[in-house]
């Protein structure tokens, strides 16, 4: 029992149980699944990278489809967590009620959201990686610091997902989602870095773009797959875990509030 | 109201289809002064039950009784404003996690899995209560002989018509065999022959000595099943017991129906002189009488041929309407 909705969340084994029943699911449909989470991006990198790309000179000191290929792992992690902590879990908490049914068995509500939370957050790490193989199949990534990452793809997926599960705790139904795209994740893909240098934007908002939890993502991944250390790694690591813990907290809270009248 | 088909007059209740009457002791689960609020509104308003192992217990209500709510405290789900309850031997709200262990649910709402397979609803369920993988493929046969889906392991859930979805919810309620079953409507919405075979099927579980608390709205269920049962109403229970008593103490012991164009003026004239209590329902009149005035009403009754009559014992949905009113509730 929780004795405030405020409280802290209470973690136990029984999270895997609700992250192992995702899988489950995903499984069945691994490979559509994985597909349709590469060919978006993959469209948008080739088209603008090779066709924007060839009327560009070069962008941060390599060639734009290179630019633009770092950009779109962090972006890619962020609309496939984002996705998964709103649709997906939303049908499971109010359309399939396969949350109801968790909870009669001897799995908190608290247990149930973790498992929500790194389901979604690995779910966008397949995305992420699926995409960082094939870009490095096609040789636009410059040497093996790319393995690192691949851990900064699953914190980007779990500060994302855990942005995600705040909305689905106050939806009223799926329409709610497009003001959440709309008004945050569009805008922040334009102003991340992803497809242009911060720099590029006039002082006043580079400062607001910097701080937005997908350009510290950018600001970590880009070097690595570039062959350097980020600069300020730590700080941008300790930007989106602050980020991921203080959104899955107000989610908590939120759907407990919404879950456990 | 589905008055006018005349009524088995004898029914099976469980303790009669050899359902030994459970002895009063240890309750499985104890509900002491529940109450709970909504927005100003008391949903639950001191509410008191206690079950005794292999007990079957029915919480009987109106919509908006109340009914869900309590179900809803003694999982846990809700933490009440006043009361106590044990559930399986822990406290709840404080243990609810730990009573869950020992208890399966049959949600009034179907939550099956329908991205699984038969078995896999029921393996992914047991892992919720941390069952192995291999304990809970052995249980599996076996719960799907009981529900009556031999050999549908691998059947898709699209594929399963409402009585056997229904079934299936009950088999996953038994997947870590509990102690007590909460079973919330688990025939609303079924056939007379899906209904039959959950019925079957819960009294074998009685006999097995699970204990069961049943919510429902149809009183030949709660008649047939319940070793005892609460009528509530707007948050308070407003009767209490097994239902013969129920039906022995609460009402008159025979109806006589009466319908027609005129029954309703018949009803208000010359009807009360006959009848101990008379009550009007669109044209059907019902007279609730003693033994020996049935004779003399049948009689009034047989010179009025334009009014067309049914006689037969009082049932506890007579019991029902008498203490919950006869407006809808909605």
């Amino acid at each position: 029992m929780i004795n405030s909705l405020f409280e802290p969340p209470r973690l136990s084994l029984r999270a895997i149980a609700v992250w192992r029943r995702n899988f489950l699911v995903w499984r069945k449909l691994a490979i559509p699944s994985v597909l349709g989470n590469l060919a978006d991006p993959m469209i948008y990198l080739f088209g603008l990278g090779y066709g924007l790309g060839s009327l560009l000179p070069q962008v941060g000191g390599v060639s734009y489809i290179v630019f633009l290929a770092s950009g779109t792992v962090c972006a890619s992690t962020m609309n496939a967590a984002s996705f998964e902590a709103l649709y997906s879990a939303f049908s499971r908490m109010h359309v399939q009620k396969t949350w109801e049914a968790i909870l009669n068995a001897p799995v908190a509500l608290d247990d149930v959201l973790a498992g929500e939370w790194l389901w979604a957050a690995a779910k966008s790490t397949l995305s992420g990686l699926a995409i960082l193989i094939v870009i490095t199949a096609l040789g636009f990534v410059a040497s093996p610091l790319a393995l690192w990452a691949i851990p900064v793809i699953f914190l980007t997926g779990l500060t994302f997902a855990a942005m995600g599960l705040i909305v689905t705790a106050l939806a009223p139904s799926y329409d709610f989602f497009m003001y959440y795209f709309t008004l945050l994740m569009t805008p922040m893909t334009l102003l991340s870095g992803v497809f242009f240098p911060l720099e590029q934007l006039p002082p006043a908002f580079q400062g607001l773009a910097a701080a937005l939890p997908l350009a510290h993502s950018v600001r970590l991944v880009r070097p690595l797959l570039m062959g350097e250390w980020p600069a300020q790694a730590l700080t941008h690591i300790a930007a989106l875990l602050a980020i991921g813990l203080v959104a899955y907290w107000i989610a908590l809270v939120l759907t407990r509030r919404r879950l456990l009248k | 109201m589905p008055q006018n088909q005349p009524r088995t007059p004898v029914r099976e209740s469980a303790a009669e289809v050899g359902v030994p009457v459970p002895t009063v002791g240890v309750g499985v689960l104890t509900v002491e002064g529940l109450r709970k609020s909504y927005a100003g509104r008391e949903v639950v308003a001191g509410v008191s039950f206690s079950l005794a192992r292999g007990e079957c217990y029915g919480l009987l209500g109106p919509n908006g009784a109340g009914k869900t709510t309590a179900l809803r405290c003694c999982l846990g789900l809700t933490t009440p404003d006043a009361g106590d309850i044990r559930m399986v031997g822990e406290p709840v709200p404080q243990r609810a996690r730990e009573a869950r262990m020992k208890v399966g649910v049959v949600p009034q709402f179907d939550n099956l899995d329908p991205d699984f397979t038969v078995a896999e609803n029921l393996r992914v369920f047991g892992r919720y209560f941390g069952l192995a993988d291999a304990e809970t493929r052995r249980r599996i046969p076996h719960l799907l002989d009981f529900a009556g889906l031999a050999g549908k392991e691998e059947a898709r859930l699209q594929t399963l018509s409402g009585g056997m979805k229904r079934r299936l919810t009950l088999a996953r309620a038994l997947v870590n065999d509990p102690d007590l079953l909460l079973l919330d409507e688990p025939t609303t919405g079924l056939d007379p022959q899906a209904r039959h075979l959950i019925w079957e099927r819960l009294k074998q579980l009685l006999q097995q000595g699970k204990t069961i608390l049943l919510t429902t709205h149809f009183m030949d269920e709660a008649e047939r099943l319940c070793h005892r049962l609460a009528i509530l109403d707007e948050g308070h229970i407003v009767a209490q017991g097994a239902p013969r008593e129920l039906i022995a103490n609460r009402i008159e012991p025979q109806v006589i129906e009466v319908y027609g164009e005129d029954a309703p003026g018949w009803a208000q004239t010359a009807a009360p002189a006959y009848a101990q209590r008379v009550e009007i329902s669109g044209e059907t009149a019902f007279c609730y009488v003693d033994d020996g005035q049935v004779i003399p009403l049948l009689a009034q009754l047989a010179d009025l041929p334009q009014l067309r009559t049914l006689h037969r014992p009082a049932n506890l949905e007579d019991v029902f309407l008498k203490l919950t009113g006869r407006e809808l509730r909605d």
